[in-house]
């Protein structure tokens, strides 16, 4: 901080700079995941316990599926976008460190983003039938 | 800081207050969230090796049946259940329901001992289908 920043307000610093803008969209794409999710978890839940005790093919049957498989992509997309934002959220109040912060934000949208594109791919394999 | 001989107030921290059910619904949700994140990974890792065959299927599987495994899991169902339970008293709050002080207790209640019957409920039926199959 510069000398001259003493003689200002933190208003003064404030005013002009705007908002960013997106934080209620932030706050509508964790509802609308959230809302998701609650049927999705719920369906995932009653999926994998229906499928204690079977075997590999069973559960690969399974997933594969055509209703099973779409639920379930749904279910992925939905969890790693929620945890995104949700991570994100406690990263904004939690780490101070401008380098820390950003560093742990963009490890959490790569890790989500992988994540799904992962999980979304294994599930499309055994979907088609594909080793 | 500049502003640090300004000596402006600052709001009580967590430590000032007596422990109260709100508080642990609150930071529960946010531990739970952060938990089911890392399980989440535990997804992936399941869908990968079934996805890769029966070799890799099992060694998965032969995981989630280990005393580690199975602790994850049950901690896992409890977050679980837990997040989402919480999740949906946050999402009729924020239809602008249930703010009245006694309302609000009792609803952090729900979530606390909700949470641990829909663990024991989860648990009881997959013992259930576990012992049938």
């Amino acid at each position: 901080m510069s000398t001259h920043d003493k003689l200002r307000t933190p208003l003064k610093r404030a005013r002009g700079l705007g908002s960013a803008k997106d934080g209620t969209h932030h706050f509508i794409m964790q509802r609308i995941t959230a809302i998701a999710l609650v049927v999705l978890s719920i369906y995932v839940i009653g999926l994998v316990i229906s499928l204690i005790g079977g075997d590999y093919a069973a559960v690969r049957t399974a997933v594969a599926n055509p209703v099973h498989a779409v639920l379930l992509v749904a279910f992925l997309v939905a969890t790693f976008w929620h945890a995104q934002l949700g991570m994100q959220a406690i990263i904004e109040d939690y780490v101070h460190t401008a380098w820390l912060a950003v560093t742990s934000q963009l490890l959490v949208i790569f890790v989500c983003v992988l994540a799904a594109i992962a999980s979304v791919l294994a599930v499309i394999r055994i979907a088609l039938g594909g080793a | 800081m500049a502003n640090r001989s300004r000596e402006r107030p600052l709001s009580p921290h967590l430590q000032v207050y007596r422990w109260q059910v709100q508080m642990v619904t609150s930071i529960l949700h946010r531990t739970t969230g952060v938990i089911l994140v890392a399980g989440s990974l535990l997804i992936v890792f399941a869908l990968l090796a079934l996805a890769a065959g029966p070799q890799e299927w099992s060694d998965f599987s032969r995981f989630t049946r280990s005393g580690l495994g199975f602790l994850i899991l049950f901690g896992w169902s409890w977050a679980l259940a837990f997040h989402l339970i919480n999740g949906i008293r946050h999402l009729v709050q924020d239809a602008g329901w249930g703010y009245k002080v006694e309302t609000f207790i009792r609803s952090s209640w729900v979530s606390v001992i909700g949470s641990l019957v829909l663990t024991a409920l989860i648990w009881l039926i997959a013992m259930a289908q576990g012992g049938s199959a």
